[in-house]
């Protein structure tokens, strides 16, 4: 077994022995609403793209959702309250009761280096699902980073007058629909990796859904 | 194909015949909508409702859409005005951007046309070209974004229309001032009245310094920059001040009514 998974279940000990449950309930009901408001969001959002593609490429109709332009922006303009408020709630309570910083914090260099390349090796274990390793901790954290970006982007795509500051600070209207772009595919990309590991570890699938 | 060709009584044009029978069938984007909504089984999880009842889902995002409406009404600042460029950032050529081939475009007779003024207006007498021309005019530098999500620079010159709804009288406590235009389908749309007073939003009749080609509305288009380009109407031939909602050619498909920027 890794000493790394080890070492960090330790730190976070107390919790984790006081209390079973790895992922807490409020954790897992945002996750899951997360879930559906980030699918409903995607296949909305390339069904709005086709209409006036950035690239020389345009998403397959069969994996778009609203069956045209209009359909897919209600769609997009109604799941975005679902995606808005519920990050807020995950944001506010990760704060609130340390979970950021207990679960993500600190990310270090080395860390990340050593857990790459004892990933790559097939070292590295998920014997203790209460603690993150440090590529879990890098990519949780940039998660939330873009999470934040997309919403941002897109309302200053949605409002470049009323919000012009926001605008502003991506650029221009222009560039940031390239950001609300890029920030999809990291989180199209991220979404692959998150779901092939969680398939390869299904006790962090039933983590998730169980919370134990 | 060469049945159905056959099927042409000789000296019908074919083109025309099958448009109007397109205009018959149910708006094919509308159906393909409905299915949309149709296939998203995990829509119960969020409604609790019946999803192979489709009109439901659909009705579901309407409501969303309205609501959309009043927060963005909310959102909507009258003083806020809309970023301005130099003359050297003006999208040459811009773009023509319609649901129809420009050539398909209304071509109207300035010398003919007259705008008409309905509704809640003191004064309801129809206004030639030479009479709107004599109003003060400004020029106004600005960006247009359509709901497709590409944009354009352009330079427009024209009346403001808050100075205009002030000269015949209107009732700017009304909710709408709803367009109508001269295209063969008769395309129209609302305009809620404080975007309708905002200082940006004008009566265009000039495009970078010329008088508005046809591509762009002659020969008079309703410029807002604190909207998306479909609340921009063209070829305008009457407005009427309304506290009805009387819809709109794009607001009736879906496209939200609001639809601010």
């Amino acid at each position: 077994m890794s000493s790394i998974s080890a070492d960090h279940s330790s730190a976070t000990a107390p919790a984790a022995t006081t209390n079973r449950i790895i992922q807490p309930a409020w954790v897992r009901i945002v996750h899951w609403i997360n879930a559906v408001a980030m699918i409903l969001m995607i296949m909305s959002g390339w069904q709005i793209y086709n209409a006036s593609p950035l690239f020389s490429f345009t998403f397959s109709r069969s994996i778009t959702l609203g069956g045209w332009l209009g359909g897919a922006l209600m769609w997009h303009f109604a799941a975005m309250w679902l995606l808005m408020v519920n990050g807020l709630v995950y944001l506010t309570l990760g704060l609130v009761t340390g979970r950021f910083r207990k679960k993500l914090l600190p990310i270090t260099v080395d860390g990340v280096v050593g857990d790459t390349k004892a990933a790559l090796t097939g070292k590295l274990s998920h014997a203790d699902l209460s603690t993150y390793n440090y590529v879990q901790k890098l990519l949780y954290a940039g998660i939330i980073v873009v999470g934040i970006l997309i919403v941002l982007s897109g309302l200053a795509i949605w409002k470049p007058v009323q919000l012009q500051w926001l605008t502003a600070v991506f650029g221009g209207y222009e560039a940031a629909r390239y950001v609300h772009f890029f920030c999809m595919a990291a989180i199209v990309g991220f979404t692959v990796i998150h779901v092939v590991l969680a398939l390869l570890v299904p006790k962090s699938l039933r983590a998730m859904i169980i919370g134990r | 194909m060469g049945r159905i060709r056959r099927l042409f009584i000789p000296g019908v044009d074919k083109q025309l015949l099958v448009r109007d029978a397109t205009k018959l069938m149910p708006e094919l984007s509308r159906r393909r909508f409905i299915a949309g909504g149709a296939s998203l089984g995990a829509l119960t999880l969020l409604t609790g409702c019946d999803v192979t009842d489709s009109f439901s889902a659909e009705s579901m995002l309407t409501q969303i859409s309205k609501f959309n409406d009043a927060v963005q009404a909310a959102m909507f600042n009258p003083n806020t005005l809309a970023p301005t460029f130099p003359e050297s950032a003006i999208t040459r050529p811009f773009p023509f951007n319609g649901y129809y081939a420009l050539e398909d475009a209304p071509d109207i007779d300035g010398k003919d046309w007259k705008l008409e003024v309905r509704g809640l207006v003191e004064n309801k007498k129809s206004w030639t070209l030479d009479e709107l021309y004599k109003l003060p005019q400004e020029n106004q530098i600005t960006r247009h974004i359509c709901v497709e999500g590409w944009s354009a620079i352009g330079s427009w010159t024209g009346v403001r229309l808050s100075h205009f709804l002030q000269l015949v009288g209107a009732d700017t406590k009304a909710k709408y001032v709803w367009f109508n235009c001269a295209d063969v389908d008769g395309y129209n749309s609302p305009l809620d009245m404080p975007s309708a007073l905002h200082p940006q939003t004008q009566m265009t009749f000039r495009f970078d310094n010329q008088i508005l080609p046809r591509a762009y509305g002659y020969p008079m288009k309703i410029r807002v920059p604190t909207k998306l380009g479909f609340k921009n109407p063209k070829y305008v031939v009457s407005l009427e001040v309304t506290n009805d909602y009387k819809g709109g050619y794009w607001e009736d498909q879906g496209y939200n009514s609001f639809s601010g920027s």
